[in-house]
């Protein structure tokens, strides 16, 4: 027991009733901060409870949402994909490129999923076949990918899209139901299943915890990972799809920082950074929250560098509230 | 010979001669002393916050809120310039530097009392203080007709032939070496990054350790701060926009490796020299600057991969708390 406890992991007792650790739980944490930012927002400008205003909402993390849903799992698993924005800026050049070489909708969509996977792939490649860890591989690919943008485009950018393929970045389903909207929900049920319900999402977890006894247990460990970083540029690529069709234009510039807010998306929905825990249904709320926080602030005329405060104190404060209220309790303990 | 050989040091020198060599021989200009001091001069700053930022890495941390630091207190001290023209730039000088250690002690007291990853804590700070720059300039620029002479002046002077920005850099780098290879703090730091629960029986404080590390980097980012602005004569939200990427490039390029304990002073210099090589070179054999940015992630998984071949360590630990560390 002494053994235990001098290396800071202890065990407990018993273990907490379910109703009380569904009440403590991270999770009802963030519902409880969405509340309030949705609350606050709706006194603070008349314009909020509006459903335009709401579907307003959507737009400002359904892109970053998506791929917050699959870098999830990649920090899971404890690695992590500093690239994805610069996935997007590449995807978006490329499918820009084929739109001077006269490409329909559907083929434009094609290239932009397409470069996302063979992005991610190259990412994958690199840390599963070559062994290098995921953080520097990603921030050399960062620049690599985007470099490409900025050798294909310069300071020039595209532009021209078609009106059908707008519709992806600007239609609706359904009344104020967006497109993308739609999209995100369905992405975060199949990532839910995805990770909660099958046996990937079991070894994803294995791997996070302990990659060693991971592997020594029959799990591919090296596969998991270039599947995920696979699936982060898929999603990246559906992300550059939708966002070029909602800006209609490119430029190398595009979607700058994104990674960072994705990364925040991902640790504010409780996904451990050291790996090994995390939930699709934390990182959903947590995505809902930034989008509520920009968007109420938005309302209010805060311009966004002023917003990106809010992000970045949000994201410690969430994180250290925790520490702190534990290390009170085992103090009095 | 077979130690000469598998020096890292020694490799990144000879590129850099190669690049020096291949653009010379088109353009015998370029190796001119003149031309190469003046590269030195621009890499200057980058050398700086290399090293800063080689003494957070060492420690297993990672310190994405340099350029967001530099930016910061790149527009206290601009804004403070134009208000009091009067003070003297040594006390402006060691405000920044102040100012830049304190940004890095939030980091830093972070990390040590509360134990967040690093990478989380400056991922946020990277935002608060980019943040903060807009609230405090109202997103006004100060410009060149704002700041003072002096300010301006100060880093453009020569001693011994040399620009003072390029003295700063010496100055800043002979300190650190001396600091990371003489005193028991700065051997502490390469311990907690080779070992945390070695380095913790041998009476290591680590949280306090990482703490320090952040201070520095803290420190030279402030320092940056002042020498960025007075070198590109305008303060603004956008000043080194992104540029904490280039940082850590030049940390890995240099042989730093990215898992802790292991990097030399020598090596994030010449990382640091061989992006400003590059990038002077580029418009002199005619490429347009937008390669830059592909050829600087291209050297960063060449040297990456070079680099993993010497030490065949788990490179993810960076995110890994040392296990069983209390």
């Amino acid at each position: 027991m002494t053994d235990l406890a001098s290396t800071g992991r202890r065990l407990p007792d018993r273990l907490d009733n379910p109703l009380k650790s569904a009440v403590m739980s991270w999770e009802s944490l963030l519902v409880l901060v969405a509340l309030g930012i949705f609350i606050a927002n709706s006194f603070a400008s008349p314009y909020f409870l509006n459903a335009w205003s709401l579907s307003d909402l959507t737009f400002n993390f359904a892109e970053k949402g998506l791929i917050a849903l699959a870098m999830a799992l990649v920090i899971i698993t404890g690695e992590i994909d500093l690239s994805v924005a610069s996935i997007i800026a590449l995807a978006s050049t490329l499918m820009g490129l084929a739109l001077q070489y006269g490409a329909d909708t559907p083929t434009l969509v094609a290239v932009g999923v397409g470069v996302g996977i063979l992005c991610g792939a190259f990412n994958g490649w690199l840390v599963t076949g070559l062994k290098l860890p995921s953080i520097v591989v990603t921030i050399g690919t960062m620049s690599l990918f985007r470099g490409v943008a900025f050798i294909i485009l310069g300071d020039q950018s595209f532009k021209g899209y078609p009106k059908d393929f707008a519709w992806f970045g600007q239609g609706y389903v359904w009344w104020v139901i967006s497109f993308e909207l739609v999209l995100f929900l369905v992405a975060a049920v199949v990532f839910y299943i995805l990770l909660h319900r099958t046996n990937f999402g079991r070894r994803v977890y294995a791997i996070g915890n302990n990659p060693t006894a991971a592997q020594f247990s029959g799990v591919r460990v090296d596969r998991i990972k270039f599947v995920l970083f696979c699936l982060t540029g898929l999603m990246s690529g559906i992300a550059a799809v939708l966002l070029t069709a909602r800006l209609g234009s490119t430029r190398p510039s595009i979607a700058q920082g994104f990674e960072l807010d994705v990364i925040t998306m991902v640790v504010l929905g409780g996904v451990s950074i050291l790996g090994g825990a995390g939930s699709i249904i934390g990182v959903v709320l947590a995505a809902l929250i930034i989008g509520l926080v920009t968007l109420g602030l938005g309302l209010l005329n805060v311009p966004g560098i002023v917003m990106s405060i809010f992000t970045g104190t949000l994201l410690i404060v969430v994180i250290a509230l925790p520490i702190l209220w534990r290390m009170m309790r085992e103090r009095r303990a | 010979m077979n130690r000469l050989l598998r020096n890292r040091e020694l490799w990144l020198a000879l590129a850099i001669l190669a690049v020096l060599v291949l653009v010379t021989t088109r353009f015998p200009r370029f190796a001119q002393p003149s031309n190469l001091l003046t590269i030195f001069n621009d890499t200057s700053i980058l050398m700086m916050l290399a090293l800063g930022q080689m003494a957070v890495i060492l420690t297993r941390s990672i310190d994405l809120s340099m350029a967001s630091n530099l930016a910061l207190t790149g527009m206290i001290v601009a804004m403070t310039n134009a208000a009091f023209p009067a003070i003297p730039i040594p006390l402006l000088i060691a405000g920044c530097v102040v100012v830049g250690a304190a940004l890095g002690a939030f980091n830093g007291i972070l990390v040590w009392k509360l134990d967040i990853p690093p990478i989380v804590v400056t991922l946020g700070t990277l935002t608060i203080f980019r943040g903060l720059v807009f609230v405090i300039s109202g997103g006004a620029w100060v410009n060149a007709a704002q700041m003072s002479e002096d300010f301006i002046q100060l880093q453009r002077g020569y001693f011994l032939g040399l620009p003072v920005l390029s003295w700063f850099a010496i100055v800043v780098a002979v300190l650190f070496y001396l600091f990371m290879t003489r005193t028991q703090q700065g051997r502490a730091i390469y311990a907690i990054g080779v070992n945390p629960v070695a380095a913790v029986y041998t009476g290591i404080n680590v949280g306090r350790t990482k703490f320090l590390a952040f201070v520095i980097s803290g420190a030279i980012s402030g320092l940056a701060g002042y020498l960025w602005i007075s070198r590109y004569v305008i303060a603004s939200v956008e000043v080194a926009s992104g540029y904490e990427l280039t940082i850590i490039a030049a940390c890995v390029i240099g042989g730093v490796s990215i898992a802790g304990g292991s990097g030399t002073v020598a090596g994030a210099l010449l990382g640091a020299l061989f992006l400003g090589v590059v990038n002077n070179a580029l418009p002199v054999i005619g490429v347009s600057p937008f390669w830059q940015m592909a050829i600087s992630g291209a050297a960063i998984l060449l040297a990456v991969v070079l680099n993993a071949r010497g030490e065949r360590r788990k490179g993810r630990v960076i995110l890994k708390k040392a296990e069983g560390v209390a």
